[in-house]
């Protein structure tokens, strides 16, 4: 009996049970580690998703697929349990307890930071493409939009036409935005006061990747994750709103 | 029974996302616009709504507080499938710009929280 393959195919099979187990013992070892050897400076939560990028980095080598961890076959079920549909649920169910008259005290700065976000993050991009050698508008355009969110990036790139390399860059941009916002969030939180709720809408308004924000904040205070992603989740849309329309006829204005 | 506020969650969730779905067809763009947010805004008000009437039990409110609980975990889920390979060899174009514009909305979110911490400065009338 090889008892070995019994248990990898019970794994497998029961793939979604399989990642709560699995993301448990990251989780514990995380906290583990948060507690003994940084004295809880750095937050449980904080390490547990460094690990799963680390993971998923490991994924990516092993598979070359795009999914990190997920395109192994013993953790598929951690692609459902960290998939679009979980995860968006979850985000919902933060907004439990959260306070309505908070989230009217920041009306204003909210849509203010949207806004803001979008365009800075788009500006970003279309100037660090142009100096690394892009001149034309289409390839600026969909590079800044990667600058917004990697979903906006190949958004605007396949209602432009640009070309499938750009694309990638865009996306890559995206994701890279994403992970350093996950990763940046705790170390900058106290030096630019986010401890309350409006700096938390504020943080989600400029910073837009829901993913990137909502793990950040989960971090830095679970309180403060349905501020933020609140105004994260607008983000994606007013970048697809904006990227292949006003920002992309100012850039043309601009770049001829 | 906890399976109500686990309902009553599903139900926002959709309603969120078809109001987003229904804007991001009438703003003519291929995405859904915000939806997860008015599903949170949804289940804030009705929670509240039910809260207030008394009619969500103790248990009800568990289904909700569970998934909540779960967050977190399906976050590192969710970290752990990303694209960090193609993030990493997209280029030095991809990486710079991801980091500086992180760094640029940074520099902005003390700016403008100041706009909303006026008013709360006033109501607690410090």
């Amino acid at each position: 009996m090889d008892f070995g393959k019994i248990i990898l195919d019970i794994f497998v099979k029961n793939g979604l049970v399989m990642s709560f187990l699995f993301i448990g013992l990251v989780t514990y070892l995380a906290y583990l580690i948060s507690d003994k050897l940084t004295n809880k400076r750095i937050h449980g939560s904080a390490i547990a998703i460094v690990f799963g990028l680390m993971l998923a980095y490991w994924g990516g080598i092993q598979t070359a697929g795009h999914k990190g961890l997920a395109d192994i076959k013993l953790f598929t079920g951690v692609g459902l349990m960290g998939g679009g549909m979980l995860r968006d649920f979850a985000i919902v169910s933060t907004a439990f307890g959260a306070r309505l008259e908070e989230i009217k005290k920041c009306g204003t700065a909210g849509a203010m930071s949207l806004l803001l976000g979008v365009i800075l993050s788009y500006i970003v991009g279309v100037v660090l493409a142009f100096a690394f050698g892009y001149t034309d508008t289409v390839s600026l355009t969909t590079i800044g939009a990667g600058s917004v969110t990697f979903i906006v990036g190949p958004v605007t790139g396949a209602a432009l036409n640009a070309s499938s390399p750009v694309i990638a860059i865009s996306i890559a941009a995206g994701v890279v935005k994403s992970i350093v916002v996950m990763i940046i969030t705790p170390i900058m939180a106290k030096s630019i006061g986010l401890n309350n709720p409006q700096s938390a809408m504020v943080y989600g308004g400029l910073m837009g990747t829901t993913s990137g924000t909502a793990a950040g904040l989960a971090a830095v205070d679970p309180k403060l994750v349905p501020y933020g992603a609140m105004t994260a989740t607008f983000y994606t849309g007013l970048g697809c709103l904006l990227c292949p329309s006003v920002l992309f006829l100012a850039t043309k204005a601009i770049f001829g | 029974m906890a399976i109500y506020g686990v309902a009553i969650l599903s139900l926002c969730m959709f309603i969120g996302i078809f109001l987003g779905d229904v804007l991001g067809t009438f703003l003519g763009v291929a995405a859904n616009v915000g939806g997860v947010g008015f599903a949170m805004l949804l289940l804030i008000v009705l929670t509240d709504y039910l809260m207030g009437k008394d009619i969500l039990s103790k248990l009800a409110e568990s289904g909700i507080s569970f998934w909540s609980a779960m967050y977190i975990p399906i976050v590192v889920a969710m970290a752990a499938q990303q694209d960090v390979l193609a993030a990493i060899t997209g280029g030095p174009l991809a990486i710079i710009a991801g980091i500086v514009t992180v760094l640029v909305g940074f520099l902005f979110v003390p700016l403008i929280s100041k706009i909303g911490n006026k008013t709360t400065y006033k109501d607690h009338a410090i």
